[in-house]
């Protein structure tokens, strides 16, 4: 068993990285578990321009050495383990790790990223390492002066096809879309017909990767016509999507049918203490830049998690007296009401009972913990646990002798 | 782990007697990179049983080509000279550990 953690972030890309930032430098004792380098599938990103601040020429193995660099600076500690599983529900969260180690932790952040789609075409896994390539940085020098072809049309496919061509001879991108209709942004795609390297076929997808140990040559199938025409090529870069790397996570948070992360605008997963970042979760764009604003978002609402937390140990859990808990909501009026009647009966007794309002409108997590579907509602505490529990509005009559035996009894 | 080239690949590897583990990598691969630390690790580990070498692909490429490999990371076994085995891409070092275990 390890020493406790306030947060363990699962993952060390740019959300766990941010994460890590923020973590922290809220002197929140902070690690990352993270397989192999930081940095996720930016890491593997040549060209990285669009992330503000950091110009064009800015390189995603450098970007995410300088995001790693900043965490640490803050004293997050990365430690190069693969999480296997976790047991998110009590109040103290357990990861274990391949390794067969156990880190324990009051905050879990799961940011594991995602990684490239495979579309099981005909050769795509016999030719892996042999041609067929999902990371244009790692192989890309193998094909100087070879031919490659490109499959997908986003982003990703576009601005690595651009990268190929600095060593490929010619990188010829299959398209589905009409002629000139490119997923990709505009920047990239203007620069790309620009480039006299990159051939274009269109209406078409990759039928067949063939070859004799390595690859020799593809099948290629026009959707429009159904004709089905051979291209020789040395390699296949495909870049059509990611998949979220969730599968560990299924039984443990709620996830989407496609098997991301379903968070609020608070990055709360479904489970109480736990968080999500990036690109394993559910969201409109998926970037190096969003995946650190899930990460801050995160850290930042942890931070206040464990805040509020602390505060209701200390002042209810903790207390040597009765505490009433009141719950109200500023929008309901009777709950003003109540809090007002309770704040009388509270000034009356003195020192001997304690008041704590939740306002749940700000904090609904202490109220559905312990199953307050009425505002206003009363839970009075005794020695930490639930003594009596009253629901609608509040008076003397209705409260004061529960407050007596009590406070008699101690 | 020993540095293999064009120089030195047949001596090393294709006429070296045994298992010869060869790590085919480059400068710029970073899942390589997050590898090798861990392949070295298994050559203290396996010391006397298997050899281990390294492959920088970018300045060989032809022999890179010349033993099929055209993507990393790639680790290849060789038996007597042989290719027995080859793991490539999402390569974990629980795997090479295996895949050892089986040829040694």
């Amino acid at each position: 068993m390890s020493e406790l953690y306030d947060i363990i972030i699962v993952g060390g890309g740019p959300a766990g990285l941010a994460a890590g930032v923020y973590g922290s430098r809220s002197r929140l004792k902070t690690v990352i578990l993270q397989k192999g380098t930081p940095g996720g599938q930016a890491a593997t990103t040549e060209e990285l321009e669009n992330y503000p601040g950091f110009p064009r020429g800015t390189k995603g193995p450098e970007l995410m050495k300088a995001m790693a660099d900043h965490a640490e600076s803050f004293g997050t500690e990365i430690l190069n383990e693969e999480v296997v599983d976790l047991d998110l529900d009590g109040d103290i969260k357990v990861v274990r790790t391949k390794s067969g180690k156990e880190y324990q932790s009051k905050i879990v952040i799961l940011a594991p990223g995602a990684s490239p789609r495979t579309l099981d075409i005909k050769g795509e896994q016999e030719f892996r390492g042999k041609g067929v390539s999902y990371c244009a940085t790692c192989d890309a020098d193998f094909f100087e002066d070879l031919d490659v072809v490109v499959v997908g049309n986003g982003d990703a496919a576009i601005e690595e096809a651009i990268y190929l061509t600095k060593f490929a001879e010619t990188v010829t991108i299959i398209v589905i879309h009409d002629e000139g209709i490119l997923d990709c942004n505009k920047v990239s795609a203007e620069k790309a017909f620009a480039n006299p390297k990159i051939k274009w076929v269109w209406n078409s997808v990759l039928e067949e990767i063939q070859g004799d140990g390595l690859v020799e040559r593809v099948l290629i199938k026009n959707i429009k016509t159904g004709e089905i025409s051979e291209l020789e090529t040395n390699g296949v870069f495909f870049f059509v999507g990611t998949v979220p790397n969730t599968e560990f996570l299924k039984g443990k948070v709620k996830l989407d049918d496609r098997g991301y992360i379903i968070t609020n605008d608070k990055m709360e997963t479904s489970v109480p203490g736990v968080y999500a970042a990036g690109d394993a979760r559910v969201k409109y764009l998926r970037q190096v830049i969003t995946a650190a604003s899930d990460g801050a978002i995160a850290a930042f609402a942890a931070e206040k998690y464990l805040a509020e937390e602390e505060t209701f140990r200390e002042q209810v859990l903790k207390a040597d007296k009765p505490v009433m808990v009141a719950f109200w909501a500023p929008q309901v009026e009777e709950s003003i009401a109540a809090i007002g009647e309770l704040e009388r009966i509270a000034d009356k007794l003195g020192d001997s009972v304690k008041l704590v309002k939740m306002d749940t409108y700000r904090n609904q997590r202490v109220a559905s913990r312990y199953g307050i579907k009425e505002i206003p509602s009363l839970l009075l505490f005794n020695k930490g646990e639930v003594a009596v529990k009253i629901a609608g509005s509040m008076s003397e009559e209705k409260i004061l002798p529960h407050l007596y035996a009590r406070i008699k009894s101690k | 782990m020993i540095e293999v080239d064009k120089t030195n690949f047949e001596e090393e590897v294709l006429k070296a007697e045994g298992l010869v583990v060869v790590d085919f990598w480059s400068p710029k691969c970073e899942p390589c990179k997050e590898l090798m630390p861990h392949v070295a690790k298994l050559a203290e580990k396996y010391q006397g049983k298997a050899k281990f070498c390294k492959l920088d692909t970018a300045a060989n490429r032809r022999l890179a080509i010349s033993q099929k490999v055209l993507g990393l990371p790639t680790i290849a076994f060789y038996k007597n000279g042989e290719k027995v085995a080859e793991l490539t891409q999402e390569v974990t070092v629980e795997d090479v550990e295996a895949k050892l275990n089986e040829l040694v």
